[in-house]
């Protein structure tokens, strides 16, 4: 470990400056994807829910009866896809953001908890993850939004409350091996108390497998957020989120192959994104992997 | 009166394969402004006795006896808070091991401003500056830049020295020291030996420096205390100790040093090992690697016995 430590921040730097191709890729798209949510209502060509009868169901605009103000064509209900995407955007993006954000709070709180201060405690912790573990987290999802209604707050509590253990676990371990460490006893020693050894000595020793997680599981609540919309459970409909818009469109494959196809390559990029800048922080980061 | 002393300390491990005695039954006491060295090989009850002080034994360890006084009030028996006070304030500790001692994502300097805010208050700035002071006293060379660096930026020299100034930023009034100087090479041994003597004078501050080198407690301690298997078997000024030792082990010990004199001539070693802390009976622990055990050894405990003034053995049956 003492090597380790020696050896982790110049390596680090080192590495830094040498910018792969998947960190850059992975930073752009977000960026791309981030910013033109954030834009949206000033990018958008239509108002994404208002529905043009007339024009429905047109294509791209470099297919045949495509229309150049619909660059990315209309749904069946005549709506414009480019603004429906870009503001379905805010929501997936928004609602992953937050959702890692609660989940990382509870599980990073528990894991330090359960790590630092081990017996009853940590085994009451980490039996409620084992059960949170064996039930299907999208079962969980369903039968709670079905309780409660879905609601866009509701959806991001659901996303969080089943997704913390993820931070739990692995914040435990990494807690279980710095706790050891000499110099949090040497902390003790100098008389601090077991909050500030906790947030002053073990959590910011304990952030490189945070933030990691926390970029993979984004990627994956933007998933999980598509998935609960298109079981309709997620955020309801005229609020276009990329996730309804691949339920939407897949009655129309056959004919539109845009509907379920645009909204599709948004989750893919973007989290193709996330988890290659998440692959690329990962190894940046862990010292063990830069031997 | 003393500023720490320490009577019939027991510190037990009660673990699945039996109770380990780690430290049974020691008794020590420092001055203000004295260095005590505490010594002996590994295993013995060195580090758990240091622990015990600072009521930091880890579990399944407990003490289980004794008294541990600092001034007039007794450790054992003061609550988690006020105990936690003591720690730092009144007793610091610095650890053997430099690279791991540190927290790797501050910077030193952070770090000894954070233990100054916590014992004096004050701003923020007023702590960065006490911090490049206590660097500065450390004899850390260009301690304002170096406060900046992080502990693996630094040499393991440097690290033990930044070390001592976090121990000694609070100014505390006893100093345990446990194997400070042991992960270091020779010459920065000799320069953070010499560092701790001067900064021992300086503030009269007492020190229990544990270490299982005799020469670093020739080099800078007052007085001597030989542990051997969770006991106390010798004591007494180092002059006294290294001119004249009684008890077996310490002359063994002694013996162990190589020397100039025995040039070419295998080192000596003491014969045997540590008994099993789990099974120790009645008798002299020292008693089945002792060359001059007799019947009597092995039945009876010996108690620490006055053989000249300040020289005290465990043992009744070596002659001065």
């Amino acid at each position: 470990m003492s090597v380790v430590a020696h050896t982790a921040a110049p390596a680090l730097a080192r590495r830094r400056r040498r910018v792969s191709f998947r960190a850059a890729f992975g930073l752009s798209v977000l960026l791309l994807m981030g910013g033109s949510a954030i834009l949206a209502p000033q990018l958008a060509p239509w108002d994404p829910a208002k529905q043009m009868l007339l024009k429905r169901l047109r294509p791209p605009v470099w297919q045949e009866r495509g229309l150049s103000q619909h660059p990315l064509g209309t749904d069946h209900l005549g709506r414009d896809i480019l603004s429906r995407l870009l503001y379905g955007g805010r929501i997936s993006l928004g609602v992953g953001l937050t959702a890692v954000t609660l989940s990382a709070l509870i599980g990073v709180s528990l894991g330090l908890t359960a790590g630092f201060f081990g017996g009853r405690l940590d085994a009451l912790i980490m039996r409620v993850v084992d059960v949170f573990l064996a039930i299907p987290y999208i079962l969980l999802a369903m039968g709670v939004v079905f309780a409660l209604g879905p609601s866009l707050g509701n959806v991001i509590l659901v996303m969080g409350a089943t997704r913390w253990v993820q931070f739990a676990r692995i914040v435990r371990a990494e807690v279980l091996s710095i706790r050891e460490r000499e110099f949090v006893a040497g902390a003790r020693a100098r008389g601090n108390r077991s909050l500030r050894l906790l947030l002053h000595h073990v959590l910011p020793n304990a952030l490189t497998p945070i933030i990691v997680v926390a970029t993979l599981e984004l990627a994956f609540m933007i998933i999980y957020e598509s998935a609960l919309s298109f079981l309709g459970l997620g955020v309801q409909p005229p609020t276009p989120t990329w996730g309804w818009m691949l339920a939407d469109g897949r009655n129309y494959v056959a004919s539109a192959w845009w509907l379920a196809t645009l909204p599709g390559l948004a989750i893919m990029l973007t989290v193709l994104a996330v988890n290659l800048l998440g692959d690329w922080l990962r190894d940046t980061l862990d010292p063990r992997l830069t031997v | 009166m003393a500023l720490l002393s320490v009577e019939d300390l027991r510190t037990h491990f009660h673990t699945s394969a039996g109770v380990v005695r780690a430290v049974d039954g020691v008794s020590f006491a420092i001055e203000r402004g004295e260095v005590l060295g505490l010594v002996g090989e590994s295993g013995c009850g060195k580090s758990v006795t240091s622990l015990s002080i600072m009521r930091l034994v880890p579990p399944p360890g407990r003490v289980t006896a004794g008294r541990i006084r600092l001034e007039d009030e007794d450790l054992l028996d003061k609550d988690a808070e006020a105990m936690r006070r003591v720690r730092g304030a009144r007793i610091a500790m610095v650890f053997q091991e430099p690279m791991t001692s540190l927290n790797p994502v501050f910077t030193i300097g952070d770090q000894i401003a954070a233990a100054v805010l916590a014992h004096e208050g004050g701003g923020r700035r007023a702590a960065w500056e006490r911090a490049v002071e206590m660097l500065d006293r450390v004899q850390v060379p260009s301690p304002r830049e170096r406060a900046r660096d992080y502990p693996h930026q630094l040499s393991g020299g440097l690290r033990q020295r930044a070390m001592i100034a976090l121990a000694l930023a609070p100014g505390p009034q006893l100093l345990i020291a446990d194997e400070p100087t042991t992960a270091l090479d020779v010459t920065i041994q000799a320069q953070i030996l010499d560092l701790l003597r001067r900064l021992q004078a300086e503030r009269g501050m007492a020190v229990l420096l544990i270490t299982h080198d005799l020469g670093v407690v020739a080099e800078v301690c007052h007085r001597v205390a030989i542990i051997y298997a969770g006991r106390i078997v010798e004591t007494g000024s180092v002059a006294s100790i290294f001119a004249s030792p009684v008890h077996p082990y310490t002359r063994g010990l002694l013996r162990c040093l190589p020397h100039p004199s025995r040039f070419g001539q295998p080192l000596s070693s003491i014969e045997g090992a540590p008994p099993d802390l789990r099974a120790v009976d009645g008798g002299c622990r020292f008693a089945p690697r002792c060359p001059h055990a007799i019947e009597a050894c092995r039945r009876e405990e010996p108690a620490l016995a006055k053989r000249k003034p300040g020289h005290f053995v465990a043992c009744p049956v070596v002659p001065a």
